[in-house]
């Protein structure tokens, strides 16, 4: 049995990346995350791997796309400015069927915004922060132990199906400490590819990777065959989790850190007589619609709670359709709900209801 | 004996070989168009003696339209 | 008789898509040329721009990555650090390397990259039809310098081979002209040599080639020929602005370790990409976790 070790987030998101067989690194200093690129800038020359601090997270999202486009498992991390400097580069992969994965240890924003945790880049990474019709696989974990689940994953994700796999932490996550039960051998399921450009040796036609077509038939038949793709990870890789919905009164529907204030919220309503559920995306692209309608079919309302202005309950109101009421608690600029504030919504939002 | 083959529908009548021949005997062929429409460069058969396979025209031609023997 | 000249192997048999009289047709040959000659078309990965030459991966037999406008240094950035024994090339026009592609440029060379870029400089953005480039000259008409380019509204044109000269990594940078037999023939040389210093290891190569761009020039392409030796070679004079292929072969030789020896200067930095032989399995992952811990605790 491999060791339990106590470690911060950001340096098991790195750790993580190695044991998937993660061997090209391109990071940028950008707090709450840069113990990710410290680790790697130790770590990767002991293994024959490659760590470049790159001139700009610009700059970093176009290696990982050259190494990615020569059949290497490749990553970048950042932080919300940071990534919105990637997004031409992740539009480009998601055309070009370029495997990555990329981490996001939110901050609070917009513009430099502040350093403190924040869930305010959920639209960005859900719906697509680059031009055109495309999607990351995006990963919320909401401990450090799911911080090296989910990224070993996420590299498995993107190999086979030809995506970008997004980690969707905070600065809370990647900064806490927690312990970490690491497996004796990883999961590395590697596909084969023969498209990357390593080469002819002139026993080959050539491979080309490209996002560009300028005949509109074939750039269409491109996203046909993305949009298809998308619909096969939403069929097979959509994660959630469901705590206490079964005879709730309310459900909560909360991601990442907010998902641990709400199991104390549980344990604190129930003592006042009222059954709280939650219901925690684990992908939050896939979203798991379906798994939301299910789980609330017997509550009042749902309520969800977020550290941004609304951005997941949209997604929650689209997935219920009207079938239920949809409230919202939200605290940003770095600012965390207390329970105490939650539970007083719970009862403000049921009051209304009975 | 040396001698230049014109690929005629590679020719986009730019005339840039017309103006590297040091024999001089590299010109346009206004009496044929080929499929793009321009009037493709051509050494005439008559001239062809001329030619010292320098390949001054392939090499300055843009589009591989020129191949050289010698 | 033998056949003496004809399209090189590494060309595809498409034929180009560019303008009558456009020197990258030309330039394309000559990379293509130099691959053949020294037997590396199997093993090159080039990296095409954005620009006139977006889809070189039509004409390049060997792989090819598109890039994004300005980003190819780092995407075969990425390339040659997962290939380190692959040719990586970047193929890119003056918009993109100039303009939006300055700090890829820079940093890519700065970095020492064992890559080679192929910069066509033609004063000006031909793909989206004739707008002003950094490479422009002063008093150029362009569609975006409509009364000619002017120091105090649009700044002063940038020589890249002087700048990139500044940095010590770089084993080899030469200017070229492709407007004149004689000048197309030494453009050849300092591609194939370029190519020969990477293939040693050497460190970064770059070869810019001055070139025409007749329909955006307003001019023929017999005129823009002329052009270019009058007015473009003023500005950017041809010649080697930095050739340390000695001394790199020296501290190669040397033995001054994987990654080092990248040009002059004792603290040569060791950016070139280690020899990446991926440990397999996980045992590494395991002891570098505790690594890890210590490192946090150190």
């Amino acid at each position: 049995m491999a060791e339990r070790l106590l470690m911060k987030g950001n340096e098991v998101i790195a750790e993580a990346a190695i044991r998937a067989g993660c061997r090209h690194y391109f990071g940028y200093p950008i707090t709450p995350q840069t113990e990710i690129a410290h680790y790697m800038a130790k770590k990767m020359p002991e293994i024959g791997g490659t760590f470049i601090q790159a001139e700009s997270e610009v700059a970093a999202i176009n290696m990982v796309y050259g190494a990615a486009g020569a059949g290497a498992r490749a990553m970048t991390s950042s932080s919300s400015p940071g990534i919105s400097l990637k997004q031409e580069g992740l539009s480009y992969m998601a055309c070009a069927e370029l495997p990555a994965v990329i981490v996001n240890i939110m901050r609070c924003g917009p513009g430099l915004g502040g350093i403190m945790a924040a869930q305010a880049d959920y639209f960005q990474a859900v719906k697509g922060g680059g031009h055109g019709d495309y999607h990351l696989v995006v990963l919320a974990p909401n401990s450090v132990q799911e911080l090296y689940e989910l990224t070993v994953e996420a590299f498995n994700i993107a190999d086979r199906y030809r995506v970008v796999a997004m980690i969707l932490g905070d600065g809370m996550l990647g900064q806490m400490m927690e312990a970490v039960q690491f497996k004796d051998s990883e999961d590395i399921r590697k596909c084969d590819k023969g498209w990357a450009t390593t080469g002819t040796g002139l026993e080959r036609p050539h491979n080309v990777i490209t996002s560009i077509d300028t005949v509109p038939e074939r750039l269409e038949a491109v996203n046909n065959r993305l949009q298809a793709r998308y619909r096969d990870i939403a069929a097979n890789e959509t994660r959630v989790e469901a705590i206490n919905c079964e005879g709730a009164d309310i459900i909560i529907t909360a991601f990442g850190t907010v998902s641990r204030i709400i199991k104390n919220v549980i344990a604190d309503a129930e003592k006042e007589g009222v059954r709280v559920g939650l219901i925690r995306p684990i992908t939050l692209w896939p979203f798991p619609s379906q798994a939301i309608r299910d789980y609330s079919a017997g509550a009042k309302a749902v309520l969800s709670v977020e550290l941004n202005a609304g951005q997941m309950v949209e997604d929650v109101m689209i997935a219920l359709a009207g079938a239920k009421p949809v409230y919202f608690l939200g605290r940003t600029g770095g600012m965390a709900p207390t329970q105490l504030e939650i539970v007083g919504k719970i009862k403000d939002i049921l009051g209304r209801a009975s | 004996m040396a001698g230049v083959k014109f690929y005629i529908d590679l020719c986009k009548g730019c005339r840039l070989c017309t103006t590297a021949c040091p024999k001089g005997i590299v010109a346009i062929d206004a009496e044929t168009l080929n499929s793009k429409g321009f009037h493709p460069a051509t050494v005439r058969r008559e001239d062809m003696g001329k030619c010292i396979g320098c390949a001054f025209c392939a090499t300055i031609c843009p589009d591989c339209a020129i191949e050289v023997e010698r | 008789m033998k056949t003496v000249f004809k399209k090189p192997h590494a060309l595809t048999d498409t034929p180009f898509h560019y303008c009558p009289g456009c020197t990258h047709g030309i330039i394309h040959r000559l990379v293509a040329e130099a691959l053949d000659e020294l037997g590396l078309e199997g093993d090159a990965i080039g990296v095409a721009p954005v620009g006139c030459a977006y889809n070189n991966y039509e004409y390049f037999n060997c792989d090819v990555q598109q890039a994004a406008h300005g980003r190819a240094p780092a995407v075969a950035t990425g390339i040659k650090r997962v290939h380190p024994g692959k040719i990586v090339f970047t193929y890119q026009g003056d918009g993109d390397l100039a303009a939006i592609g300055t700090a890829e440029i820079v940093h890519a060379a700065a970095r020492g990259e064992r890559i080679t870029t192929v910069f066509v400089n033609n004063a000006i953005y031909g793909m989206t039809s004739g707008q002003m480039a950094p490479t422009t000259l002063l008093g150029q008409v362009t569609s975006t310098s409509p009364t000619g380019r002017k120091p105090e509204l649009h700044g002063y044109p940038i020589n890249i081979c002087e700048m990139l000269a500044t940095l010590d990594a770089p084993v080899y940078i030469e200017r070229v002209a492709s407007n004149s037999v004689k000048n197309i023939n030494s453009a050849k040389r300092a591609i194939k040599k370029a190519f020969e210093i990477q293939r040693a290891g050497l460190g970064y190569t770059i070869v810019e080639v001055l070139s025409t761009c007749p329909t955006n020039w307003g001019m023929s392409p017999i005129e823009s020929m002329k052009w270019l030796e009058e007015n473009m070679i003023k500005r950017y004079p041809l010649g080697v602005f930095r050739d340390r292929t000695a001394e790199a072969k020296a501290s190669a030789a040397a033995g001054a370790g994987v990654g080092a020896g990248n040009g002059a200067g004792a603290e040569a930095g060791a950016a070139g990409g280690a020899s990446a032989a991926a440990v397999a399995g996980n045992g590494a992952g395991a002891e570098a976790a505790r690594a890890g811990q210590e490192a946090r605790n150190g």
